[in-house]
């Protein structure tokens, strides 16, 4: 058998592959993007990238119950826009196998947030799969349809970051077909009127009870015998940090934590004179073994905050604690718009505005920081145009407000948002930075790029267009790159009465041909910076003069629709 | 006698290449029959950002993540970032620098000035520096993307792995056209170490 690396993406990926799931959707979002990414690359499997994740849970769903195997993956934060079928679909359950693999971000390396997903099972009633390296991904992605399709209900699969990213070794082995079971008509199972959800609630109670005992007995929870008086109980990649700190312990580790084996973590307790279990942010495992009476150590010691390591883990358990001093008073690094970033010019026109300005969740986000600050708000996908439109109604107007969205996140959730503004009579002025493809996951393609995630042709939908079927009169297309044209029309669009839309178009400058760089002729630059104002990260200002980074710079031109001296060529 | 864990950091700023030289390093740790745990984040962290990745190998690797002050080696593709994560590296750990400088934003706007006293800060905290000037190096064979791969030759001097496994990995992780270049590459990368 092939011994490969693979993360934890690229193994649930392979694991639904050979577990001969045929249908799969997704939006992306960090870190579970690289699922179906890979995934799209094997034969056999029909991929897509759905508007957003309610949409994705709901084709996975449909798929189901068409009797074929599916999978739909999305960040943490995109189950709770999926929050709606996630529950009905535990009610009423598969007739094939169906994962929802949920990626959550504790750390908040490129999150809003650090939730803890694992409450998502617990609140729905869906078993809940946490594997602890790459090997359990695929593996647990194979045994997520077996009982998915035993016990008749969706499982989830939870990753985080860690497991999601990080590359272990993976055995390989060969796809296994399935055979389609057909769509069978059912109403009293597909069909939620209450008369049936009440039935299939009874039902739904039952597989709970019937998947408990087989979480006290299957291989998926295991107990490593160490020191017959020190336990821990761990799951996901927690586990392995355990381990890493305490290699001579006894372990329960729970790859199944909902629903809750509750006479195996009795039985592991037993004679335990020391118990800690160790979990990643939430008190998760620790609120329900204290539920049995089991007295055991958690978060009165570990951090509900961030993600874990072994220091962590070694220092908030063990009296062997080690120190390290990280260098102080360094420049920062954080994130940056890229050289050539359309969002640039934009933020530009914005900068220095008496306006209130609502952000949204894409790489636009990064005009938050200086020198662009351009961002007052980033709540959620969507999160925008509401916002902006409580806003407007909480200050009369008196105030002028903008919103920003990127063109992905626009047909995620922005549609509904706009279509309340125009209806309740909205005055904002939305701007969809529509750079042709999603950024900030690594450039997926969505309804406004004319391309399928198969690689397919499709009809491309323009934001534009959108925004005037949404009811919107006053729809503008600027190229962000037009700097010195785009002024007075930004003046002119701010003072008249809203709603209007203004689309800046303009490619991710990742993915066009870079154009020659540009330089500045010292002699004529005098220092008065306002290129500068574009944070461009081929710029730097040396000696009183601009200089531009010519490994760094695309040749954009924005620079030069700023400078009043002509001295950039 | 069970085999000691080798613990790399690799660090630098988004676009240097610093994913693929893990990605190539521990395909060869692979092919010796290694287990073998790297670890990193996508996202928005890499756009522009700074980057680290860790890299663990050995008979059984448990954490997928580096303790802090136990890593054998930090390898540094940009001085400011090798500064940032030193505090990785172990006592008797290596330190293999490019000396190249890139600023941050911070920096090209004037807000604040890039340390003049790096290299000093990172010999003060590392007893084995060794400073490789892979940038001009690559920039010499005419594809800057090539640092990272001239970073790894010199690495490689300082691991027991055979030559033909990094060749191997180099021809699976890059694209055919620049298999070549990269071999190259990674051959005057070897040489850039003056042990």
């Amino acid at each position: 058998m092939d011994k490969v690396l693979l993360s934890g993406d690229e193994a649930i990926a392979r694991g639904a592959w050979e577990a001969g799931c045929k249908v799969a959707a997704a939006y992306p979002g960090t870190p579970s993007t690289q699922i179906l990414e890979n995934l799209v690359n094997y034969k056999d499997v029909y991929c897509e990238w759905s508007t957003n994740e309610k949409v994705a849970l709901e084709v996975a769903l449909g798929a189901a119950l068409a009797g074929v195997r599916s999978i739909c993956t999305m960040k943490h934060v995109g189950l709770n826009v999926a929050a709606d079928p996630l529950f009905s679909s535990a009610y009423i359950g598969v007739r094939g196998g169906m994962i929802i693999v949920t990626a959550d971000d504790p750390g908040l390396h490129s999150s809003q947030n650090e939730q803890d997903n694992r409450y998502y099972g617990m609140f729905a009633k869906i078993p809940v799969l946490t594997p602890s390296d790459s090997q359990e991904a695929k593996d647990f992605t194979k045994l997520a349809f077996e009982l998915s399709e035993k016990y008749d209900v969706p499982v989830i699969l939870r990753v985080t970051t860690r497991i999601a990213h990080s590359k272990t070794i993976v055995e390989l082995e060969e796809r296994k077909e399935v055979a389609d079971k057909g769509y069978v008509k059912d109403i009293t199972k597909a069909n939620l009127l209450p008369q049936y959800a009440r039935v299939r609630h009874v039902l739904l109670e039952e597989k709970m009870k019937k998947l408990e005992e087989y979480g006290n007995t299957a291989s998926v929870n295991k107990i490593i015998e160490g020191k017959k008086n020190f336990g821990v109980i761990a799951d996901g990649v927690a586990f392995e940090y355990a381990r890493e700190v305490f290699p001579k312990a006894s372990f329960l580790k729970l790859g199944m934590v909902w629903p809750f084996p509750k006479d195996l973590v009795k039985k592991f307790a037993q004679g335990k004179k020391h118990l800690y279990v160790i979990e990643e942010v939430d008190p998760f495992l620790e609120t329900l073994i204290k539920s049995l009476g089991i007295k055991v150590i958690g978060k009165d010691k570990l951090p509900l905050v961030d993600e874990l390591n072994p220091r962590i883990v070694r220092n908030s358990l063990t009296d062997n604690k080690t120190e390290f001093t990280p260098e102080t008073s360094l420049p920062p690094r954080p994130p940056s718009l890229c050289p050539g970033c359309p969002h640039a010019g934009l933020f530009y026109l914005l900068q220095r505005k008496d306006v209130i300005i609502t952000g949204d969740i894409g790489c636009y986000t990064l005009g938050t920081y200086p020198p662009h600050n351009t961002m007052d708000t980033c709540v959620c996908m969507g999160g925008s145009i509401t916002v902006a439109h409580g806003i407007e109604k909480a200050l009369k107007n008196q105030k002028r407000v903008v919103s920003i969205i990127g063109d992905s996140t626009f047909f995620h959730m922005g549609m509904p948002g706009l279509v309340n503004a125009v209806y309740n009579k909205g005055n904002q002025i939305l701007v969809i930075v529509d750079n042709r493809t999603t950024g900030m996951t690594g450039h997926q393609d969505h309804p406004g790029t004319g391309k399928t995630l198969m690689g397919e042709d499709t009809k491309m939908l323009k934001t534009e267009d959108v925004a005037k079927a949404c009811g919107v009169d006053k729809v503008y297309v600027l190229d962000p790159y037009k700097i010195k044209d785009n002024r007075p029309l930004f003046r002119q669009i701010l003072a008249e009465p809203g709603p209007a839309v203004i689309v800046s178009k303009q490619a991710c400058a990742l993915l066009v041909p870079r154009k020659p760089a540009k330089r500045v002729v010292a002699e004529q630059c005098n220092g008065c910076k306002l290129c500068m104002s574009l944070g461009c990260a081929a710029m730097s200002f040396i000696n009183d003069k601009v200089v531009i980074d010519t490994a760094f710079c695309v040749g954009c031109g924005m620079c030069c629709e700023l400078c009043a001296k002509e001295a950039i060529v | 006698m069970k085999l000691k864990t080798i613990n790399i950091v690799t660090c630098g700023v988004g676009g240097q290449g610093v994913l693929l030289f893990t990605d190539i390093l521990a395909d060869v740790a692979l092919r010796a029959g290694l287990d073998v745990k790297k670890s990193e984040v996508h996202g928005m962290a890499q756009r522009g950002g700074s980057v680290v990745s860790q890299l663990r190998f050995g008979e059984h690797v448990f954490s997928p993540l580096i303790e802090e002050t136990t890593a054998d080696f930090i390898i540094g593709f940009e001085k400011l970032e090798t500064l940032r994560y030193i505090h990785f590296l172990s006592e008797k750990g290596k330190a293999l620098v490019d000396s190249l400088e890139i600023s941050p934003m911070s920096v090209l706007t004037g807000a604040v000035e890039y340390p003049k006293d790096i290299m000093e800060r990172i010999k003060a905290r590392a007893k084995n520096v060794y400073e490789i000037n892979a940038f001009n190096k690559a920039k010499e064979l005419g594809e800057t993307r090539t640092q990272n791969v001239i970073m790894l030759g010199a690495t490689s001097r300082f691991l027991k792995f055979p030559l033909d496994l990094y060749k191997a990995s180099i021809e699976k992780n890059v694209k055919p056209k620049f298999v070549e270049l990269n071999l190259k590459a990674f051959n005057q990368g070897r040489k850039l170490v003056k042990k």
